[in-house]
């Protein structure tokens, strides 16, 4: 992360963005704004650092440690940098009933890993999670960027790799082209 | 594959391409419904006609949809509609493949509930992980507006309409429908001490109707076809169609829509292929990791699949989101699954959950692991049913079913002293 990405202000950056954003609620009732906020905030770095904490409260007309709440109880949020490209696994029963968590390990096993850790490259995390409503197509991960969101079911841990390849390759390509690791299609 | 007498009323995508195209969809008779409520029916006869038809929510608990409109208090305004888009309970994906495929029948749902009870702001609460439906849902909104389907003055009358999309941001909670209106509200989603209830005090304290997907889905066609085509369908007391999401030990994993009523074995084995690698059916989880456990005998399987005849057999039909287990699955390892995912989701407001549903999962692991001592089956047991009737919402009240069931139904899986 450069030192002029963590200073602009997302007002500036997206302003129109974030006005879209406002108009859908009533305006006495901004605060129900603040989600789809914090993952304008996550959209570049794939978590939320204080300042855009503080910048959303401002936004929002409501304290930073609201706003903090927030990102503490919904899991999709992330106040810590995580991999580039986060893997999530469901692991849940109807999944696991089809070999998801000896997927999970297997995929791990394949990067190096565990559960939770990003590879030594920094791009990619893998996880366990709770049900993704995609139980009749397991094996299967959602990938969560800064592009946003994207299933990938009835997989193998071959057709998973094959994948991770792929996203290794976009990373290497955006970074030759210096666009500082944001997806193209953001 | 639907029976030859059976038309699809729900997944209609299924036999008619390209559905999610507005034009293709009006081209079948999309959105007549919704300027026939308009334009030719008072909110009051809606209602009344929603009621007549039986619909029965399909979120999980049943309850009378038209019932529910009817609730919506006329002396507070304005009035909001929140279609529950947060599908997140393990084994349901359904609403899932209605809003990516036929979405404007569900659109066009959530436009006539919203005149039924005069509310012209309607709100889809989805799951933060159906990131990309709601884009695409953002784009079909988008289109109706450019069509004139929502909007001001719609169809020339005074009657304006605007649909929003909201995400959330994984957490199971927020499926309750008082820990979504929190979520939409900008909060940490958690449960509201009811009453009051939502058609009273809901959405920024306003009257709110909260409906599911599937629910809202099945309302066009009741008011383009009429109550009595949609009650010939189904049982008396259970009208209509139902997805079915099948998942676990089955051959053909899926949704299959079919006329409630219709049986456990009918959908297991004649649709969803049976039992493969020769195992046998052992239980079924009729409402997700949220069910109880029914032993899959002759008797269970020959149920029909409806809101009354499921409770008979020890299950709720819930969702109708069929996990079926078989032989080779250890009870004890399910329930250390259920678990995990209830204390995961557990939101933390109220002790009974927040604690219970975290002692269980500490028991169930160890019992799963083979570390407990015999007597720990007991106590899990007693911590189970400590928390029946005492936790603030259905979470918690759920989180216990299949550890009751499951240690009174299939005693020889936890008979640890003979492990």
């Amino acid at each position: 992360m450069t030192v002029s990405e963590s200073t602009t202000m997302l007002a500036e950056k997206y302003a129109q963005e974030i006005q879209v954003i406002l108009d859908k609620y009533p305006a006495e009732h901004r605060q129900s704004a603040v989600m789809p906020l914090l993952y304008l905030a996550q959209r570049d770095k794939m978590y939320v650092n204080r300042d855009d904490m503080a910048e959303i409260a401002e936004i929002l007309g409501i304290t930073s440690t609201e706003v903090a709440s927030i990102v503490g109880f919904y899991s999709l949020y992330y106040d810590q940098p995580r991999g580039k490209y986060h893997i999530q696994v469901c692991t849940d029963m109807p999944c696991a009933l089809r070999g998801a968590d000896k997927f999970l390990q297997e995929l791990c096993a394949r990067l190096g890993i565990q559960p939770g850790e990003t590879t030594a490259d920094g791009l990619i995390c893998v996880d366990a999670v709770m049900c993704l409503a995609a139980c009749d197509k397991a094996p299967m991960f959602q990938v969560q960027s800064g592009a946003g969101l994207e299933y990938h079911e009835n997989q193998t841990v071959e057709s998973a790799m094959a994948l991770i390849e792929q996203l290794r390759a976009d990373a290497a390509r955006m970074k030759s082209v210096g666009l500082r690791g944001r997806d193209s299609h953001a | 594959m639907p029976s030859d007498e059976y038309e699809y009323a729900l997944l209609r995508h299924r036999v008619i391409p390209d559905l999610d195209n507005l034009e293709t969809y009006r081209k079948h008779g999309g959105f007549q419904a919704f300027e026939k409520a308009v334009t030719t029916m008072k909110p009051g006869e809606l209602i009344d006609m929603v009621k007549a038809s039986g619909l029965r929510g399909r979120g999980g608990a049943g309850f009378p949809t038209g019932l529910k409109w009817s609730f919506i208090d006329n002396k507070i305004w304005p009035h909001y509609v929140t279609a529950n888009a947060d599908e997140s309970e393990p084994g349901t994906f359904k609403d899932r493949e209605i809003m990516e495929s036929n979405p404007y029948q569900f659109l066009e749902g959530v436009a006539i509930c919203a005149y039924a009870i005069q509310a012209q702001e309607a709100y889809v609460y989805l799951r933060g992980e159906f990131w990309p439906i709601a884009g695409r849902l953002d784009q079909h909104i988008a289109a109706m507006q450019a069509a004139g389907l929502l909007g001001e003055r719609l169809f020339g009358t005074e009657y304006a309409l605007h649909i929003y999309t909201h995400l959330g941001a994984g957490a199971y909670i927020a499926g309750e429908e008082t820990a979504l209106l929190e979520s939409l509200e900008g909060k940490i989603s958690q449960p509201r001490l009811r009453p009051p209830f939502p058609a009273t005090f809901g959405l920024y304290g306003k009257p709110t109707v909260v409906n599911n997907v599937e629910t809202l889905t099945n309302v066009p066609l009741i008011v383009a076809r009429g109550v009595d085509w949609f009650r010939s369908i189904g049982t008396e007391k259970s009208p209509g169609a139902k997805i079915f999401s099948v998942s676990g030990c089955v051959v053909h994993p899926g949704n299959y829509e079919l006329p409630l009523g219709t049986t456990f074995r009918n959908l297991i084995f004649e649709h969803a292929g049976g039992i493969p690698d020769r195992h046998k059916i052992k239980a079924i989880m009729a409402a997700g990791a949220s069910s109880s456990l029914i032993v899959a005998n002759d008797q269970a399987l020959d149920t029909p699949m409806d809101y009354e005849s499921v409770p008979a057999v020890g299950g709720q039909l819930g969702s109708a989101s069929i996990i079926v287990i078989d032989d080779s699955v250890d009870i004890r390892w399910l329930i250390n699954k259920t678990l995990h995912f209830f204390k995961h989701e557990s939101c933390g407001k109220c002790t009974p959950c927040r604690e219970g549903t975290y002692w269980m999962m500490h028991l169930a692991e160890r019992i799963h692991q083979g570390d407990a001592k015999p007597e720990d089956v007991q106590l899990l047991n007693t911590v189970a049913s400590q928390m029946k009737g005492k936790c603030l919402c259905a979470l918690g009240e759920f989180s216990i079913e299949a550890v009751m069931t499951g240690i009174e139904r299939f005693k020889e899986d936890f008979d640890l002293a003979a492990k």
